[in-house]
Protein backbone atom coordinates (compact mmCIF):
# COMPACT_ATOMS: atom_id res chain seq x y z
CA UNK A 1 0.00 0.00 0.00
CA UNK A 2 1.24 3.55 -1.15
CA UNK A 3 1.84 5.97 1.40
CA UNK A 4 1.41 9.31 -0.13
CA UNK A 5 2.11 11.67 2.89
CA UNK A 6 5.79 10.68 1.75
CA UNK A 7 5.34 11.36 -1.71
CA UNK A 8 3.76 14.63 -1.51
CA UNK A 9 5.51 17.69 -1.81
CA UNK A 10 5.78 18.98 1.68
CA UNK A 11 5.20 22.57 0.49
CA UNK A 12 1.95 22.09 -1.49
CA UNK A 13 0.45 19.92 1.27
CA UNK A 14 1.52 22.73 3.55
CA UNK A 15 -0.33 24.94 2.17
CA UNK A 16 -3.99 24.54 4.10
CA UNK A 17 -7.05 25.06 1.97
CA UNK A 18 -9.41 27.83 3.22
CA UNK A 19 -11.32 27.07 6.14
CA UNK A 20 -14.83 27.91 5.01
CA UNK A 21 -14.46 25.57 2.27
CA UNK A 22 -16.79 23.57 4.15
CA UNK A 23 -19.24 26.33 3.69
CA UNK A 24 -18.51 27.59 0.20
CA UNK A 25 -19.56 23.50 -0.91
CA UNK A 26 -22.94 24.01 1.08
CA UNK A 27 -23.88 27.21 -0.26
CA UNK A 28 -22.94 25.58 -4.05
CA UNK A 29 -24.96 22.75 -3.25
CA UNK A 30 -27.69 24.43 -1.49
CA UNK A 31 -31.58 24.68 -3.51
CA UNK A 32 -33.22 28.34 -3.79
CA UNK A 33 -30.57 30.60 -2.62
CA UNK A 34 -30.44 33.89 -3.53
CA UNK A 35 -26.33 34.76 -4.26
CA UNK A 36 -23.95 37.69 -3.61
CA UNK A 37 -21.65 35.48 -3.77
CA UNK A 38 -19.99 35.04 -6.70
CA UNK A 39 -16.44 36.89 -8.50
CA UNK A 40 -17.30 36.75 -11.95
CA UNK A 41 -19.49 38.89 -14.59
CA UNK A 42 -22.81 38.25 -14.99
CA UNK A 43 -23.30 39.35 -18.77
CA UNK A 44 -22.29 36.84 -21.25
CA UNK A 45 -19.34 37.98 -23.41
CA UNK A 46 -20.11 40.36 -26.36
CA UNK A 47 -20.92 38.60 -29.62
CA UNK A 48 -18.50 40.44 -31.43
CA UNK A 49 -15.82 38.66 -29.38
CA UNK A 50 -17.77 35.38 -29.13
CA UNK A 51 -18.06 35.58 -33.08
CA UNK A 52 -14.30 36.58 -33.90
CA UNK A 53 -13.76 33.37 -31.87
CA UNK A 54 -16.29 31.10 -33.44
CA UNK A 55 -15.05 32.42 -36.72
CA UNK A 56 -10.75 31.46 -35.51
CA UNK A 57 -12.47 28.17 -34.88
CA UNK A 58 -14.21 27.38 -38.36
CA UNK A 59 -10.94 28.58 -40.60
CA UNK A 60 -9.21 26.23 -38.36
CA UNK A 61 -6.68 28.04 -36.64
CA UNK A 62 -6.23 25.89 -33.46
CA UNK A 63 -2.27 25.57 -33.52
CA UNK A 64 -0.18 26.71 -30.80
CA UNK A 65 0.32 30.37 -31.16
CA UNK A 66 3.84 31.49 -30.74
CA UNK A 67 5.12 31.08 -26.84
CA UNK A 68 4.73 35.04 -26.03
CA UNK A 69 1.63 34.99 -27.79
CA UNK A 70 -0.02 36.25 -31.46
CA UNK A 71 1.68 38.48 -32.84
CA UNK A 72 -0.71 40.68 -34.31
CA UNK A 73 -2.32 40.17 -30.36
CA UNK A 74 0.70 41.66 -28.77
CA UNK A 75 0.55 44.28 -31.21
CA UNK A 76 -2.96 45.18 -30.18
CA UNK A 77 -2.28 45.15 -27.02
CA UNK A 78 0.52 47.47 -26.91
CA UNK A 79 -1.50 50.16 -28.63
CA UNK A 80 -4.40 49.55 -26.29
CA UNK A 81 -2.01 49.78 -23.31
CA UNK A 82 -0.45 52.54 -24.06
CA UNK A 83 -3.94 54.07 -24.87
CA UNK A 84 -5.75 53.00 -22.04
CA UNK A 85 -2.70 53.14 -19.02
CA UNK A 86 -0.34 55.76 -21.03
CA UNK A 87 2.60 52.94 -20.54
CA UNK A 88 4.54 52.28 -23.76
CA UNK A 89 5.54 48.66 -23.88
CA UNK A 90 7.28 47.05 -26.55
CA UNK A 91 4.96 43.93 -28.28
CA UNK A 92 7.76 41.48 -28.98
CA UNK A 93 9.97 41.89 -26.25
CA UNK A 94 7.71 43.24 -22.92
CA UNK A 95 4.34 41.69 -23.50
CA UNK A 96 3.66 38.20 -22.65
CA UNK A 97 -0.42 36.62 -23.11
CA UNK A 98 -0.84 34.45 -20.37
CA UNK A 99 -3.50 32.25 -19.13
CA UNK A 100 -5.87 34.32 -17.45
CA UNK A 101 -4.42 36.62 -15.32
CA UNK A 102 -3.66 33.72 -12.55
CA UNK A 103 -1.17 32.44 -14.58
CA UNK A 104 0.65 36.11 -15.09
CA UNK A 105 1.02 35.91 -11.12
CA UNK A 106 2.19 33.13 -10.83
CA UNK A 107 4.94 32.72 -13.67
CA UNK A 108 5.77 36.62 -12.20
CA UNK A 109 6.31 35.13 -9.11
CA UNK A 110 8.52 32.02 -9.72
CA UNK A 111 10.38 34.59 -12.10
CA UNK A 112 11.44 36.53 -9.27
CA UNK A 113 11.26 34.99 -5.87
CA UNK A 114 14.56 33.09 -4.74
CA UNK A 115 13.74 30.37 -1.62
CA UNK A 116 13.47 32.73 1.54
CA UNK A 117 12.77 36.01 -0.70
CA UNK A 118 9.97 38.09 0.87
CA UNK A 119 6.72 38.83 -0.73
CA UNK A 120 4.78 41.71 0.46
CA UNK A 121 0.92 41.21 0.52
CA UNK A 122 -1.45 43.92 1.43
CA UNK A 123 -5.37 42.13 2.96
CA UNK A 124 -7.97 41.78 2.43
CA UNK A 125 -7.10 40.83 -1.15
CA UNK A 126 -7.36 37.49 -3.41
CA UNK A 127 -6.39 34.69 -2.19
CA UNK A 128 -3.92 33.18 -4.69
CA UNK A 129 -0.88 35.86 -3.52
CA UNK A 130 0.02 33.98 -0.60
CA UNK A 131 -0.43 29.71 -1.92
CA UNK A 132 1.50 31.25 -5.32
CA UNK A 133 4.45 32.62 -2.89
CA UNK A 134 4.58 29.76 -0.62
CA UNK A 135 4.45 27.40 -3.83
CA UNK A 136 7.65 29.38 -5.32
CA UNK A 137 9.65 29.14 -1.90
CA UNK A 138 8.97 32.54 -0.96
CA UNK A 139 7.82 33.98 2.61
CA UNK A 140 4.91 35.99 2.18
CA UNK A 141 4.78 39.20 4.88
CA UNK A 142 0.91 40.35 4.62
CA UNK A 143 -0.14 43.77 5.83
CA UNK A 144 -3.40 44.06 7.31
CA UNK A 145 -4.68 47.33 4.92
CA UNK A 146 -7.47 49.53 7.37
CA UNK A 147 -10.93 50.33 6.66
CA UNK A 148 -10.44 54.34 7.94
CA UNK A 149 -7.46 54.10 5.11
CA UNK A 150 -10.69 52.86 2.57
CA UNK A 151 -8.15 49.73 2.44
CA UNK A 152 -5.50 51.25 0.42
CA UNK A 153 -1.93 50.54 0.95
CA UNK A 154 -0.22 53.67 2.94
CA UNK A 155 3.65 54.07 2.65
CA UNK A 156 3.72 53.76 6.41
CA UNK A 157 2.72 50.60 6.27
CA UNK A 158 5.00 49.55 3.72
CA UNK A 159 8.26 50.60 5.03
CA UNK A 160 6.94 48.78 8.54
CA UNK A 161 7.34 45.72 6.56
CA UNK A 162 10.33 45.78 3.95
CA UNK A 163 13.18 44.27 5.24
CA UNK A 164 16.35 43.00 3.56
CA UNK A 165 15.00 39.92 2.01
CA UNK A 166 11.87 41.99 0.48
CA UNK A 167 11.59 40.99 -3.12
CA UNK A 168 8.39 41.99 -4.44
CA UNK A 169 5.33 43.88 -3.13
CA UNK A 170 1.78 42.62 -4.86
CA UNK A 171 -0.20 45.46 -5.44
CA UNK A 172 -3.65 44.39 -6.28
CA UNK A 173 -6.09 47.44 -7.04
CA UNK A 174 -8.85 48.06 -8.02
CA UNK A 175 -9.60 45.09 -5.01
CA UNK A 176 -10.98 42.10 -5.09
CA UNK A 177 -13.33 41.78 -1.97
CA UNK A 178 -12.88 45.43 -0.14
CA UNK A 179 -13.74 47.12 -3.91
CA UNK A 180 -10.52 49.33 -2.99
CA UNK A 181 -8.48 51.50 -5.44
CA UNK A 182 -5.22 53.38 -5.29
CA UNK A 183 -5.30 56.89 -6.97
CA UNK A 184 -2.47 58.58 -8.68
CA UNK A 185 -1.68 59.85 -5.14
CA UNK A 186 -1.73 57.23 -3.70
CA UNK A 187 0.44 55.65 -6.10
CA UNK A 188 3.11 58.17 -6.06
CA UNK A 189 3.16 57.86 -2.18
CA UNK A 190 3.91 54.37 -2.55
CA UNK A 191 6.60 55.00 -5.49
CA UNK A 192 8.25 57.16 -3.60
CA UNK A 193 8.81 54.47 -0.79
CA UNK A 194 10.24 51.83 -3.82
CA UNK A 195 12.13 54.23 -5.64
CA UNK A 196 15.61 53.50 -4.37
CA UNK A 197 15.06 49.87 -3.93
CA UNK A 198 15.62 46.76 -5.59
CA UNK A 199 11.73 45.57 -5.14
CA UNK A 200 9.30 44.73 -8.04
CA UNK A 201 6.18 45.80 -8.01
CA UNK A 202 3.63 42.65 -9.40
CA UNK A 203 0.55 44.97 -10.14
CA UNK A 204 -2.31 42.88 -10.29
CA UNK A 205 -5.26 45.46 -12.38
CA UNK A 206 -7.33 42.82 -13.63
CA UNK A 207 -10.49 45.18 -12.97
CA UNK A 208 -8.34 48.22 -14.30
CA UNK A 209 -11.69 49.07 -16.28
CA UNK A 210 -14.20 49.01 -13.53
CA UNK A 211 -13.71 52.30 -11.55
CA UNK A 212 -16.21 54.40 -10.28
CA UNK A 213 -17.14 57.78 -9.37
CA UNK A 214 -15.19 59.61 -12.18
CA UNK A 215 -11.80 57.98 -11.43
CA UNK A 216 -9.90 56.96 -14.11
CA UNK A 217 -7.32 53.91 -13.15
CA UNK A 218 -3.55 55.07 -13.15
CA UNK A 219 -1.47 51.98 -13.66
CA UNK A 220 1.66 52.45 -11.12
CA UNK A 221 3.86 51.60 -14.11
CA UNK A 222 3.11 54.81 -15.29
CA UNK A 223 4.35 56.74 -12.61
CA UNK A 224 7.91 58.21 -13.23
CA UNK A 225 10.98 55.73 -12.25
CA UNK A 226 8.70 52.56 -11.90
CA UNK A 227 7.98 51.31 -15.38
CA UNK A 228 11.30 49.41 -15.11
CA UNK A 229 10.64 47.68 -11.79
CA UNK A 230 6.63 46.80 -12.43
CA UNK A 231 5.35 44.04 -13.47
CA UNK A 232 1.48 45.19 -15.11
CA UNK A 233 -0.71 42.46 -15.15
CA UNK A 234 -4.59 42.64 -16.45
CA UNK A 235 -6.46 40.58 -18.55
CA UNK A 236 -9.70 40.05 -20.15
CA UNK A 237 -11.78 37.74 -17.33
CA UNK A 238 -13.37 40.87 -15.79
CA UNK A 239 -13.36 43.65 -18.42
CA UNK A 240 -14.78 41.77 -21.34
CA UNK A 241 -16.66 39.27 -19.28
CA UNK A 242 -14.51 36.29 -20.65
CA UNK A 243 -13.67 34.39 -17.28
CA UNK A 244 -13.92 31.29 -18.91
CA UNK A 245 -11.93 32.05 -22.10
CA UNK A 246 -8.45 31.76 -19.93
CA UNK A 247 -6.71 34.68 -21.50
CA UNK A 248 -4.51 37.48 -19.77
CA UNK A 249 -1.18 39.32 -19.84
CA UNK A 250 1.89 40.89 -18.73
CA UNK A 251 3.74 43.64 -19.90
CA UNK A 252 7.16 44.79 -18.02
CA UNK A 253 10.69 45.16 -18.91
CA UNK A 254 12.16 43.09 -20.74
CA UNK A 255 14.67 41.18 -18.56
CA UNK A 256 12.24 39.85 -16.44
CA UNK A 257 9.16 38.91 -19.00
CA UNK A 258 12.87 36.62 -21.07
CA UNK A 259 12.95 35.01 -17.67
CA UNK A 260 9.09 34.52 -17.07
CA UNK A 261 8.45 33.43 -20.46
CA UNK A 262 10.67 30.42 -19.56
CA UNK A 263 8.10 29.64 -17.17
CA UNK A 264 5.08 29.99 -19.60
CA UNK A 265 6.88 28.35 -22.53
CA UNK A 266 8.17 25.21 -20.63
CA UNK A 267 4.67 25.15 -18.15
CA UNK A 268 1.95 26.36 -20.69
CA UNK A 269 3.43 26.78 -24.30
CA UNK A 270 1.32 29.27 -24.91
CA UNK A 271 -2.45 31.00 -23.85
CA UNK A 272 -5.70 29.28 -25.74
CA UNK A 273 -5.61 30.29 -29.29
CA UNK A 274 -9.18 30.87 -29.80
CA UNK A 275 -9.61 33.09 -26.58
CA UNK A 276 -6.22 35.67 -28.62
CA UNK A 277 -8.03 35.70 -32.01
CA UNK A 278 -11.10 36.59 -30.31
CA UNK A 279 -8.99 38.92 -27.79
CA UNK A 280 -8.05 41.31 -31.10
CA UNK A 281 -11.69 41.40 -31.63
CA UNK A 282 -12.20 42.35 -28.17
CA UNK A 283 -9.34 45.07 -27.96
CA UNK A 284 -10.94 46.81 -31.62
CA UNK A 285 -14.46 46.79 -31.52
CA UNK A 286 -15.46 46.26 -27.82
CA UNK A 287 -15.01 49.69 -26.16
CA UNK A 288 -18.58 50.35 -26.11
CA UNK A 289 -19.38 47.36 -24.68
CA UNK A 290 -17.34 47.74 -21.61
CA UNK A 291 -18.46 50.96 -21.12
CA UNK A 292 -22.03 50.06 -21.22
CA UNK A 293 -21.48 47.11 -18.78
CA UNK A 294 -19.44 49.64 -16.37
CA UNK A 295 -22.55 51.92 -16.44
CA UNK A 296 -24.88 48.81 -15.18
CA UNK A 297 -22.19 47.71 -12.58
CA UNK A 298 -22.47 51.82 -11.19
CA UNK A 299 -26.07 51.50 -10.82
CA UNK A 300 -25.61 48.73 -9.06
CA UNK A 301 -22.76 49.91 -6.63
CA UNK A 302 -24.80 52.58 -5.82
CA UNK A 303 -27.81 50.60 -4.70
CA UNK A 304 -26.02 48.20 -3.11
CA UNK A 305 -24.07 50.41 -0.80
CA UNK A 306 -27.29 52.54 -0.10
CA UNK A 307 -28.90 49.49 0.60
CA UNK A 308 -26.53 48.29 3.44
CA UNK A 309 -25.69 51.28 5.06
CA UNK A 310 -29.82 51.39 5.36
CA UNK A 311 -29.86 48.28 7.11
CA UNK A 312 -27.30 49.64 9.88
CA UNK A 313 -24.28 47.62 8.37
CA UNK A 314 -21.43 50.41 7.50
CA UNK A 315 -20.56 50.45 3.92
CA UNK A 316 -17.90 52.66 2.94
CA UNK A 317 -17.96 53.62 -1.14
CA UNK A 318 -15.75 50.88 -3.10
CA UNK A 319 -14.26 52.89 -5.86
CA UNK A 320 -13.79 49.92 -7.68
CA UNK A 321 -13.80 46.12 -9.09
CA UNK A 322 -17.76 44.67 -8.31
CA UNK A 323 -17.62 44.20 -4.78
CA UNK A 324 -19.03 45.71 -1.84
CA UNK A 325 -17.55 45.21 1.85
CA UNK A 326 -20.01 46.02 4.60
CA UNK A 327 -18.98 45.45 7.79
CA UNK A 328 -21.18 43.04 10.31
CA UNK A 329 -19.37 44.24 12.97
CA UNK A 330 -22.35 46.10 14.33
CA UNK A 331 -23.86 42.36 14.69
CA UNK A 332 -21.53 41.26 17.33
CA UNK A 333 -20.62 38.16 15.05
CA UNK A 334 -18.15 36.74 13.38
CA UNK A 335 -17.65 37.10 9.92
CA UNK A 336 -18.02 33.49 9.68
CA UNK A 337 -20.85 33.06 11.86
CA UNK A 338 -22.86 35.88 10.55
CA UNK A 339 -22.24 34.15 6.59
CA UNK A 340 -23.43 31.02 7.98
CA UNK A 341 -26.45 32.33 9.83
CA UNK A 342 -27.71 34.09 7.07
CA UNK A 343 -27.30 30.63 4.50
CA UNK A 344 -29.30 28.72 6.59
CA UNK A 345 -32.22 30.81 8.16
CA UNK A 346 -32.47 33.04 4.98
CA UNK A 347 -30.84 31.39 2.33
CA UNK A 348 -28.33 34.43 1.18
CA UNK A 349 -25.04 33.32 0.37
CA UNK A 350 -22.17 36.25 0.82
CA UNK A 351 -18.42 35.44 1.54
CA UNK A 352 -16.99 36.48 5.20
CA UNK A 353 -14.15 38.76 4.95
CA UNK A 354 -11.88 36.41 6.68
CA UNK A 355 -11.87 34.19 3.23
CA UNK A 356 -9.73 36.75 2.36
CA UNK A 357 -7.32 37.10 5.31
CA UNK A 358 -7.50 37.55 8.87
CA UNK A 359 -7.84 41.35 7.94
CA UNK A 360 -11.12 40.72 6.75
CA UNK A 361 -12.99 39.83 10.29
CA UNK A 362 -15.90 41.66 11.09
CA UNK A 363 -16.91 42.26 7.51
CA UNK A 364 -18.30 40.35 4.66
CA UNK A 365 -18.17 40.51 0.52
CA UNK A 366 -20.48 40.85 -1.58
CA UNK A 367 -20.87 41.26 -5.09
CA UNK A 368 -23.09 43.27 -7.44
CA UNK A 369 -22.68 41.18 -10.92
CA UNK A 370 -26.13 40.89 -10.39
CA UNK A 371 -29.18 42.36 -11.48
CA UNK A 372 -30.61 45.23 -9.72
CA UNK A 373 -33.85 43.18 -8.81
CA UNK A 374 -31.52 40.18 -7.37
CA UNK A 375 -29.30 42.66 -5.44
CA UNK A 376 -32.85 44.29 -4.02
CA UNK A 377 -34.06 40.79 -3.01
CA UNK A 378 -31.17 39.60 -1.66
CA UNK A 379 -30.79 43.11 0.61
CA UNK A 380 -34.94 42.75 1.72
CA UNK A 381 -33.97 39.37 3.01
CA UNK A 382 -30.46 40.50 4.87
CA UNK A 383 -33.17 43.05 6.39
CA UNK A 384 -35.18 40.31 7.69
CA UNK A 385 -32.38 38.51 9.52
CA UNK A 386 -31.16 41.33 10.87
CA UNK A 387 -34.89 42.01 12.19
CA UNK A 388 -34.93 38.81 13.62
CA UNK A 389 -32.33 38.64 15.26
CA UNK A 390 -33.58 41.96 17.03
CA UNK A 391 -30.85 44.08 15.76
CA UNK A 392 -32.50 46.41 13.22
CA UNK B 1 -35.19 66.10 -19.78
CA UNK B 2 -33.35 63.09 -18.18
CA UNK B 3 -32.07 60.53 -20.57
CA UNK B 4 -30.51 58.33 -17.39
CA UNK B 5 -34.32 58.24 -16.04
CA UNK B 6 -35.59 57.56 -19.45
CA UNK B 7 -33.32 54.38 -19.88
CA UNK B 8 -34.12 53.04 -16.78
CA UNK B 9 -37.75 53.06 -16.33
CA UNK B 10 -37.45 51.75 -20.09
CA UNK B 11 -35.89 49.08 -18.50
CA UNK B 12 -38.07 48.43 -15.71
CA UNK B 13 -41.55 50.82 -15.83
CA UNK B 14 -41.69 50.05 -12.36
CA UNK B 15 -38.31 51.36 -10.93
CA UNK B 16 -38.89 53.06 -7.55
CA UNK B 17 -37.86 56.71 -7.30
CA UNK B 18 -36.00 56.24 -4.88
CA UNK B 19 -33.85 53.60 -6.51
CA UNK B 20 -33.93 56.14 -9.59
CA UNK B 21 -32.94 58.46 -7.33
CA UNK B 22 -29.73 56.40 -5.73
CA UNK B 23 -28.64 55.87 -9.12
CA UNK B 24 -28.81 59.51 -11.03
CA UNK B 25 -27.51 60.55 -7.71
CA UNK B 26 -30.88 62.62 -7.49
CA UNK B 27 -33.32 63.60 -4.48
CA UNK B 28 -36.11 61.27 -4.70
CA UNK B 29 -38.31 64.39 -5.25
CA UNK B 30 -35.83 66.31 -8.03
CA UNK B 31 -36.72 62.52 -9.48
CA UNK B 32 -40.33 62.16 -9.30
CA UNK B 33 -40.66 65.85 -10.55
CA UNK B 34 -38.72 65.29 -13.70
CA UNK B 35 -40.51 62.42 -14.46
CA UNK B 36 -43.78 64.10 -14.00
CA UNK B 37 -42.42 66.91 -16.38
CA UNK B 38 -41.57 64.77 -18.81
CA UNK B 39 -44.84 62.74 -18.53
CA UNK B 40 -46.52 66.22 -19.32
CA UNK B 41 -43.87 66.79 -21.97
CA UNK B 42 -45.53 63.69 -23.72
CA UNK B 43 -41.83 61.86 -23.85
CA UNK B 44 -42.96 59.60 -21.34
CA UNK B 45 -45.94 58.29 -23.43
CA UNK B 46 -47.43 55.48 -20.94
CA UNK B 47 -45.95 52.19 -18.88
CA UNK B 48 -46.88 49.02 -20.24
CA UNK B 49 -46.35 45.22 -18.66
CA UNK B 50 -44.90 42.71 -20.33
CA UNK B 51 -46.95 40.03 -20.47
CA UNK B 52 -46.48 36.35 -21.60
CA UNK B 53 -50.05 35.67 -22.45
CA UNK B 54 -49.21 32.15 -23.70
CA UNK B 55 -48.48 31.04 -20.85
CA UNK B 56 -52.33 31.42 -19.74
CA UNK B 57 -53.75 29.75 -22.88
CA UNK B 58 -56.43 32.67 -23.19
CA UNK B 59 -55.90 32.66 -26.87
CA UNK B 60 -54.97 36.18 -27.67
CA UNK B 61 -54.05 36.45 -31.69
CA UNK B 62 -51.87 38.81 -32.93
CA UNK B 63 -50.79 39.30 -36.52
CA UNK B 64 -48.37 41.95 -38.24
CA UNK B 65 -50.14 43.35 -41.52
CA UNK B 66 -47.72 44.81 -44.44
CA UNK B 67 -50.07 47.64 -45.85
CA UNK B 68 -49.38 49.62 -48.80
CA UNK B 69 -51.09 53.36 -48.92
CA UNK B 70 -51.88 55.80 -51.49
CA UNK B 71 -50.54 59.04 -49.47
CA UNK B 72 -52.88 61.95 -49.26
CA UNK B 73 -51.73 65.18 -51.04
CA UNK B 74 -50.31 67.25 -48.51
CA UNK B 75 -50.98 65.22 -45.82
CA UNK B 76 -48.42 62.00 -46.54
CA UNK B 77 -49.25 59.04 -44.47
CA UNK B 78 -49.87 61.11 -41.61
CA UNK B 79 -53.59 60.70 -41.68
CA UNK B 80 -53.62 57.59 -42.48
CA UNK B 81 -51.42 56.11 -39.85
CA UNK B 82 -53.08 58.41 -37.30
CA UNK B 83 -56.41 56.85 -38.12
CA UNK B 84 -55.61 53.33 -38.12
CA UNK B 85 -53.83 54.06 -34.69
CA UNK B 86 -57.06 55.19 -33.07
CA UNK B 87 -58.77 51.83 -33.01
CA UNK B 88 -58.30 49.55 -29.68
CA UNK B 89 -57.54 46.33 -31.99
CA UNK B 90 -54.59 48.09 -32.98
CA UNK B 91 -51.49 47.25 -31.07
CA UNK B 92 -48.87 49.37 -33.47
CA UNK B 93 -48.62 51.51 -36.55
CA UNK B 94 -45.44 52.20 -37.89
CA UNK B 95 -44.41 53.97 -41.46
CA UNK B 96 -41.85 51.67 -43.50
CA UNK B 97 -38.60 52.00 -45.74
CA UNK B 98 -39.27 49.59 -48.32
CA UNK B 99 -42.18 47.85 -50.40
CA UNK B 100 -44.59 48.30 -47.71
CA UNK B 101 -45.89 51.38 -46.41
CA UNK B 102 -47.41 50.77 -42.95
CA UNK B 103 -46.67 48.18 -40.71
CA UNK B 104 -49.62 47.27 -38.03
CA UNK B 105 -49.84 45.25 -35.45
CA UNK B 106 -53.58 43.85 -34.38
CA UNK B 107 -54.19 41.99 -31.94
CA UNK B 108 -57.79 39.91 -31.77
CA UNK B 109 -59.51 36.91 -29.41
CA UNK B 110 -59.32 34.46 -32.65
CA UNK B 111 -57.58 34.39 -35.94
CA UNK B 112 -60.97 34.93 -37.58
CA UNK B 113 -61.70 38.50 -35.93
CA UNK B 114 -58.35 39.32 -36.42
CA UNK B 115 -58.76 38.39 -40.23
CA UNK B 116 -62.38 40.08 -39.87
CA UNK B 117 -60.62 43.47 -38.62
CA UNK B 118 -58.25 43.64 -41.81
CA UNK B 119 -60.86 42.67 -44.07
CA UNK B 120 -63.37 44.62 -43.03
CA UNK B 121 -61.95 47.92 -41.46
CA UNK B 122 -58.92 48.34 -42.75
CA UNK B 123 -58.52 47.22 -46.19
CA UNK B 124 -61.63 49.22 -46.52
CA UNK B 125 -59.72 52.58 -45.61
CA UNK B 126 -60.08 54.86 -48.42
CA UNK B 127 -56.08 55.36 -49.24
CA UNK B 128 -55.33 51.68 -48.45
CA UNK B 129 -54.35 49.68 -51.73
CA UNK B 130 -53.15 46.57 -50.41
CA UNK B 131 -53.45 44.22 -47.12
CA UNK B 132 -50.87 41.44 -46.46
CA UNK B 133 -51.35 39.47 -43.06
CA UNK B 134 -49.01 37.69 -41.28
CA UNK B 135 -50.23 35.82 -38.11
CA UNK B 136 -47.95 35.72 -34.84
CA UNK B 137 -47.79 32.36 -34.32
CA UNK B 138 -45.21 32.51 -31.12
CA UNK B 139 -43.67 35.54 -29.54
CA UNK B 140 -39.97 35.04 -27.97
CA UNK B 141 -39.06 38.65 -27.65
CA UNK B 142 -41.18 41.89 -26.21
CA UNK B 143 -39.98 45.26 -25.09
CA UNK B 144 -36.45 43.80 -24.82
CA UNK B 145 -37.84 41.27 -22.84
CA UNK B 146 -37.32 37.44 -22.93
CA UNK B 147 -40.85 36.11 -22.89
CA UNK B 148 -39.61 32.26 -22.80
CA UNK B 149 -36.70 30.54 -21.07
CA UNK B 150 -36.23 31.38 -17.14
CA UNK B 151 -33.10 33.41 -16.87
CA UNK B 152 -30.46 30.51 -15.47
CA UNK B 153 -27.20 31.66 -14.17
CA UNK B 154 -24.30 29.09 -14.33
CA UNK B 155 -21.98 30.46 -11.99
CA UNK B 156 -22.95 28.75 -8.71
CA UNK B 157 -23.24 30.22 -5.21
CA UNK B 158 -19.65 31.53 -4.59
CA UNK B 159 -16.47 31.83 -6.13
CA UNK B 160 -13.87 34.31 -4.87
Amino acid sequence: MIDYSKILSDTVVGIKPSGIRKFFDIANTMEDIISLGVGEPDFRTPWQIRSAGIRSLERGQTRYTSNRGLEAFRDELSRYVERKYSVKYEPATEILVTVGGSEAIDAAIRAIVNPGDEVIIPEPSYVCYEPITKLAGGVPVIINTKAENDFKLTPGELIEKITERTKALVLPYPCNPTGAIMEKADLEAIANVLRDRNIIVISDEIYAKLTFGGVTHTSIASIPDMAERTLLINGFSKTFSMTGWRLGYICGPKEILKQITKIHQFAIMCAPTTSQYAAIEALRSCDDDVERMKEEYDSRRKIIVKGFNELGLTCREPKGAFYAFPSIKSTGMTSDEFCEKLLYSKKVAIVPGTAFGESGEGFVRASYCYSIEHIKEALMRIGEFLKELGLN
Amino acid sequence: MNVKILKLLEKNARMEAKDIAMVTDLSEDEVKREISEMEKAGIIRGYKGVINWEKLNTGTVSAIIELKVTPKAGLGFEEVAERIAKYPEVESVSLMSGACDLTVVVTGKTFQEVSFFVAKELALIDSVTSTSTQFIMRRYKEFGVELTNEKEDGRGAISL
